[in-house]
């Protein structure tokens, strides 16, 4: 990971007077897994079209590699992308497919028989040549997908959301497949998702985005356990987000309750908005809690129980390998580090975001 | 008891087909292939081979040809342009190029008749800006240009369906792997049109080359096509067995065309009118 391949300058874009992206800056480095993560309509999409060539952005610039790419056509940028719905020829079979962009290039025909060949084998598709693309199954249609873009040896791979159209299981497996893939060709990789799971799976950088805006960057760690605001701690798993004031450095009074935290540096007696994840939550006997409340419905998970705890007027929600039935009184307790301190929102922009959402 | 009732509303159908369809059809069959007195003969199917009937045959399928091919170099573009327009602009579009066919067929080829005619309105308007007056009435130019204007949207139809349907993403992924527009439209769109383009020259072609209205108002009596000579069979010479017979050889060529569009056509974009 090194110098910046694709640097996006104040990309602003907008349809029929809907901004849907506003002076975004980005940089992607030479072979990051980047992601761009954001509920429906938050812009990543569009970004992705922005990078592609298939829009031109009302203002800003699109460097690549040192140069200005803005104005360049999708088809003479180097670089290739996997669609949504996979977007393969239905008159050509699997081996037409592949060779469509090396055919239009021009190269012999040994090479691209030895690409297709090399491709295939890549994504586990070895003698599918001559099938055609309706009689393979979602999964493999999507391999013969990322095979027809990898045979032209982009610098860059986009992918929007591939695996939307798949089952759980089948979904799990390609992102290992696509994180093995990534790690063999060495290339970039630029993931659009709206699925959190897999955005955490895969990625070096998530870029957390919202109606329009980029609201953190960061690797999956940083993403999930220091969210940079509500909406990013929201939209990345489940978290308990609270209304609460800064007493003073590392002490937080949440819901009436002094909480020992270890944040420091964001004033005396502020508003903050303060996350608790619900698998940092420790249910305890009421008398052991920092505050006590009693357990409001009771779900099983699997790995982990999960409940709703009403204390001090807001609902908890608490994932714990232990069970509280319903009605039960129990106290509430959180390690000062599992306490994630956030700043309201600063602009109206943000805040109408946010709201919006 | 249900399937019974099914059956049951399916008897109007059969009645159609029968009364309509099948009868007529045994019927053309039955004179195309006797004589005046009942006897089984060739003759009359063998009869296309007499000059008059030849040339009558060559005449149809050399003007339903020209007409087809331009009719295709005409819609393909239009339904183009058509199917890139937003929806809002394209339904109305659309509404503006089927109106005419809500019209009755005769009625808009008897306009045309008044407009092309040596004193017609459209020489009267030339004459009047002092230009040359064109003499395309009762010529066979008369007759390419009624087919054209009356079977143009039945090529239009068909192609704007399957570009329609054509996902925008394939003609992006054709641009991503470096496909200019050209080669795009050479390698992605013009071969997933295809049902489309056969459906529409089915369409085209098929009533072409069976008319006779057409050449019957705008060629005069000058120029018999093959429709025009069944027609006189059945309706001047009152020779019916002569007249099946030159419909059965016209349907060989019809039963070819439909057969051709089954093969490309599996999807049944051109029954989508």
């Amino acid at each position: 990971m090194s110098n910046k391949l694709i640097t996006l300058e104040n990309i602003s874009k907008s349809y029929d007077n809907h901004l849907v992206l506003d002076e975004m800056n980005l940089y992607i480095r030479e072979n990051e897994f980047v992601t761009l993560l954001g509920p429906s309509g938050c812009g990543k999409t569009t970004t992705l079209r922005i990078i592609g060539g298939f829009e031109n952005p009302d203002t800003g610039r699109v460097i690549f590699d040192g140069k200005d790419i803005t104005k360049l056509p999708a088809y003479k940028r180097q670089l290739n992308t996997v669609f949504q719905k996979y977007a393969l020829f239905t008159h050509m079979n699997i081996a037409e497919n592949i060779a469509f962009g090396l055919k239009i290039k021009n190269k012999s025909k040994s090479y691209i028989d030895d690409k297709i060949k090399y491709a295939l084998k890549l994504v586990n598709l070895e003698g599918y040549e001559n099938r055609m693309p309706d009689s393979l199954s979602g999964g493999q249609q999507q391999r013969i997908a990322i095979a027809r873009a990898i045979v032209n040896e982009p610098k860059v791979l986009l992918l929007d959301e591939p695996l939307g159209a798949l089952d759980l299981k089948l979904r799990q497996d390609m992102q290992y497949e696509l994180i093995r893939l990534k790690n063999e060709l060495g290339i970039t990789f630029i993931y659009v998702t709206h699925d959190q799971e897999e955005a955490l799976t895969m990625s070096d950088t998530i870029v957390v985005m919202n109606q329009g805006y980029i609201q953190q960057i960061g690797t999956p760690e940083m993403i999930y356990n220091e969210p940079e605001n509500a909406f990013v701690a929201d939209f990345i798993g489940d978290s308990n987000i609270i209304d609460s004031i800064m007493i003073k450095d590392e002490l937080v009074e949440i819901l009436g309750t002094k909480f020992a935290c270890v944040d420091t540096g964001f004033g005396e007696n502020v508003h903050v908005d303060v996350v608790i994840r619900p698998e940092d939550i420790e249910l305890v006997a009421p008398e052991e809690g920092t505050i006590s409340g009693v357990v409001t419905s009771l779900i099983f998970k699997g790995v982990h129980y999960e409940m709703d705890v009403m204390a001090n007027g807001f609902e908890w929600l608490v994932h714990s390998t232990k069970m509280f039935p319903v009605g039960e009184k129990v106290g509430i307790k959180v390690d000062p580090f599992n306490i994630q301190i956030m700043n309201k929102p600063a602009s109206e922009d943000e805040e109408a975001a946010q709201i919006e959402e | 008891m249900k399937n019974k009732f099914v059956k049951w509303l399916s008897l109007p159908y059969a009645f159609w087909s029968i009364a309509f369809i099948i009868i007529p059809l045994i019927m053309v069959f039955y004179f195309g292939l006797t004589d005046k007195s009942g006897k089984f003969t060739f003759a009359n199917i063998l009869s296309i081979s007499l000059p008059v009937h030849f040339k009558a045959l060559l005449i149809a399928l050399l003007l339903s040809l020209i007409s087809t091919i331009i009719c295709l170099l005409l819609s393909y573009p239009l339904a183009m342009i058509l199917s890139n327009l937003n929806s809002k602009n394209n339904k109305l579009m659309i509404l503006i190029f089927v109106l005419p066919m809500w019209m009755n067929f005769l009625l808009r080829t008897l306009a045309w008749q008044t407009l092309l005619e040596n004193e017609g309105v459209i020489n009267t308007i030339l004459r009047a800006v002092q230009l040359p007056a064109l003499k395309i009435i009762n010529t066979p130019y008369a007759i390419v240009f009624g087919m054209i204007y009356n079977f143009l949207p039945f090529m239009v139809l068909p192609i704007y369906n399957v570009l329609c349907k054509i996902d925008k993403n394939l003609l992006n992924a054709a641009r991503d792997l470096g496909a200019n527009e050209v080669q795009t439209f050479l390698k992605v769109t013009l071969p997933l049109s295809v049902p489309g383009i056969i459906s529409g020259i089915t369409m085209v072609f098929v009533p072409a080359l069976t008319t006779f209205v057409i050449s019957d108002l705008l060629g005069g009596s000058k120029i018999l096509l093959i429709g025009n000579v069944i027609e006189q069979e059945f309706t001047l010479n009152s020779n019916w067995h002569l007249g099946s017979g030159l419909s059965i050889v016209l349907m060989l060529f019809i039963v070819i065309s439909m057969i051709i569009t089954a093969i490309f056509d599996k999807d049944g974009e051109g029954s989508a009118l």
